[in-house]
């Protein structure tokens, strides 16, 4: 099993027929997700290498059956993008576009919470999710990943995940699903929703965390751990060494008044019995100890 | 984007927030003419990106034409905490009854927004949050529904100001609440916020961050783009669109994704290294972004070696030791490079520039193995 995404999982693209949302719609059809369909209300009717597109994803899903969206739509048109996405019942919203304002991503969060709570966004700025074997949804290699399990994998950052992916697979460990919650102030998918899905997912069996500096969702989590999972943990937090008042990339990086600091974020993972590595190889090593130890 | 005080109350005066009339100059001349014209007695105001200005000295009364000529000449030039004052704000000062705090941000735990209220303004929040938080009256704001005046006037109560001041307030915090989100910002505080003898309630001070992410919608952010404090380094890295950080040390960073830029610095400190910056060129690193992120490195005096961590994604890693081969047959380095390339392709990738490796270029296999190594060759 899965959580989120599986084969059996159709998806429609918001932004197929641009270069992004061509090119990695395709790669992600190329790695085995149903890709089913395509919107833009501008080209309905036309189709992007066989892909049908549709002018709007109510049109798309009643056509295909898809129940998740991905969407590459550039930032200005992003909340109107997520509307319309949950607006049409769709089960999941993965966002990948960056830039998105926090403004937005504020409003649109808290009117899909309260209008359309059947609605699971992922994003914005994440890399997206993969279940591999089963399906790739976003910016992930895919061929990085090694189907199966026991590991799951949540991340608020792109190339982390992809590096804790690959170290998974050279020491040939499977990944159940990869989740990148995406690295901005106001994630549609925090840490704990994944969390809760590994805990109650059978295929897996431990769970990896990759978290970076700002706001305090990785100490969020340790809470959850501590409190309800029952599943060994590995993590590791980028940013131990980043100046304060700084943006490290990801408009969520920040130590701000001194929270959001890694040490904490460590220090809270630690005391949850999380296994926490000081860089990415060692919590891969980690998770290598916890696999032959399950 | 950090506002400095001066455009942080422009901005607030497009959303009619009452601020006090003033104009930002940058030379004593223009200084003691504002002055003037505004009319005794002025404040003469510090404009730099850093709190602490009126224990630096970088806020003066003047009630006069040689006091302001005076207080200009001292404070232009002066440092505080690191930032030289290159520009002055004069404005009619003002009769202060009482002195309050009022914010906005957003709660990340929440997902919310903050407004935070207090009848103890003028010292710093964060120090009426740690002796006395009752004295900080806190709502959360769903954005779906916005701040209303009934909202709005039962919070003003809760947090126990002066009754004078209730109605002024509600309005300037309604008004607030406008600026912080059709504006978009990530902060908009007003410490402090004053109620005047005669009954007015009045922003004094302004600190304003904007959501660099909605300049798409806002017309005319360029110009606080250009107030920004970057050292030059930053600056160029900046006007090249690269995500850089300076720091104070001497291995230069360059890593493909903001999550691996900052886990390349931490490493560097862990084996005994000190980075000179944190440097993302994102996830399609081309020769071109390659060529200028080394251009802004290898113009940095300090750095006496170069790490280049990148994982190969989607971006595979025969792609991206191609790349590194173009951008060095175009920018000459100073300083020896060691390069760490894994993932997909990365095989073929280490290939290629073994075929181009010398004293100043290796490649290792490993995110420790090249740490140690750049450190070694930066010592």
């Amino acid at each position: 099993m899965a959580i989120f995404v599986d084969e059996n999982t159709k998806v429609l693209y918001q932004g197929l027929t641009g270069s992004q949302g061509r090119f990695y719609g395709l790669r992600n059809r190329d790695y085995g997700t149903q890709v089913v369909a395509g919107v833009n209300p501008k080209k309905a009717g036309t189709d992007v290498d066989g892909i049908p597109v549709y002018g709007s994803v109510a049109e798309a899903k009643a056509a295909t059956g898809a129940t998740v969206s991905c969407v590459f739509i550039p930032a200005p048109g992003v909340q109107a993008a997520v509307l319309e996405a949950a607006e049409a019942g769709l089960e999941l919203v993965v966002v990948i576009t960056e830039g998105v304002p926090a403004q937005d991503e504020a409003y649109f969060f808290n009117k899909v919470k309260r209008d359309f709570p059947g609605t699971r966004i992922l994003g914005p700025n994440c890399p997206g999710i993969i279940s591999p074997g089963k399906a790739n949804i976003g910016i992930t290699a895919g061929e990085i990943a090694k189907p199966g399990g026991p590991v799951g994998i949540v991340s608020r950052s792109g190339t982390l995940t992809y590096q804790a992916l690959y170290e998974l697979k050279l020491q040939n460990i499977g990944v159940t699903t990869c989740v990148g919650i995406g690295g901005d102030p106001v994630p549609g998918t925090s840490f704990i929703d994944c969390l809760e899905a590994f805990e109650a997912d059978p295929e897996t069996k431990a769970v990896m965390l990759i978290g970076e500096i700002g706001g305090s969702a990785e100490e969020e989590a340790a809470e959850f751990i501590k409190n309800h999972m029952t599943k060994p943990v590995s993590a590791y937090i980028a940013g131990v060494t980043a100046p304060p008042g700084k943006k490290m990339g990801h408009a969520g990086a920040i130590v701000s008044g001194g929270k959001g600091t890694a040490a904490a974020k460590m220090k809270a993972l630690t005391d949850a019995g999380v296994k926490v590595g000081n860089n990415p190889t060692e919590a891969g090593e980690l998770m290598v100890e916890i696999v032959k130890g399950l | 984007m950090d506002l400095l005080e001066y455009q942080g109350k422009q901005f607030f005066a497009s959303f009619d927030i009452p601020v006090s009339p003033g104009e930002a100059v940058t030379t004593v001349e223009e200084a003691v003419a504002a002055a003037d014209r505004i009319g005794y007695p002025v404040v003469v105001k510090a404009q730099v990106h850093v709190g602490g200005r009126g224990k630096a000295g970088g806020v003066k009364l003047a009630s006069n034409t040689s006091e302001a000529r005076e207080h200009a000449g001292n404070i232009l030039g002066l440092d505080i905490k690191g930032h030289i004052v290159k520009i002055v704000w004069i404005e009619s000062a003002s009769d202060i009854a009482e002195e309050y705090y009022a914010s906005f941000t957003l709660d990340r735990a929440a997902k919310k927004h903050l407004g935070m209220l207090s009848a103890q303004g003028g010292v710093e929040i964060e120090v009426v949050a740690d002796e006395n938080p009752d004295a900080i009256a806190k709502i959360w704001i769903d954005p779906v529904d916005g701040l209303t005046e009934e909202v709005a006037r039962a919070w003003v109560l809760a947090a126990n100001l002066n009754p004078a001041a209730n109605d002024g307030a509600v309005d300037i915090l309604l008004k607030l609440y406008r600026a912080y989100t059709e504006g978009d910002a990530d902060l908009c505080e007003i410490n402090p916020l004053i109620l005047k003898p005669t009954g007015e309630v009045h922003a004094l001070d302004a600190k304003v961050t904007l959501d660099g992410n909605a300049e798409f919608r806002h017309e005319g952010w360029e110009v606080y783009d250009a107030t920004q404090v970057r050292d030059e380094r930053e600056q160029a890295a900046h006007d090249k669109g690269l995500q850089y950080v300076g720091l104070e040390g001497s291995v230069g960073v360059i890593a493909n994704g903001a999550g691996l830029a900052m886990s390349t610095v931490d490493i560097v400190n862990q084996v005994g290294g000190k980075p000179a910056n944190f440097l993302d060129i994102g996830g399609g690193a081309n020769a071109e972004v390659m060529a200028g992120a080394l251009e802004v490195i290898n113009n940095d005096p300090a750095v006496k070696a170069i790490f280049i961590n990148i994982f190969g994604g989607i971006t595979k890693g025969d792609e991206v030791a191609n790349g590194i081969v173009t951008a060095l047959g175009r920018v000459k380095i100073d300083s020896p490079i060691v390069i760490r390339i894994d993932g997909t392709n990365a095989e073929q990738g280490r290939a290629i520039l073994a075929e181009h490796e010398s004293d100043m270029l290796q490649s290792k296999s490993t995110m420790l193995e090249a740490a140690k190594a750049v450190v070694e060759l930066a010592k």
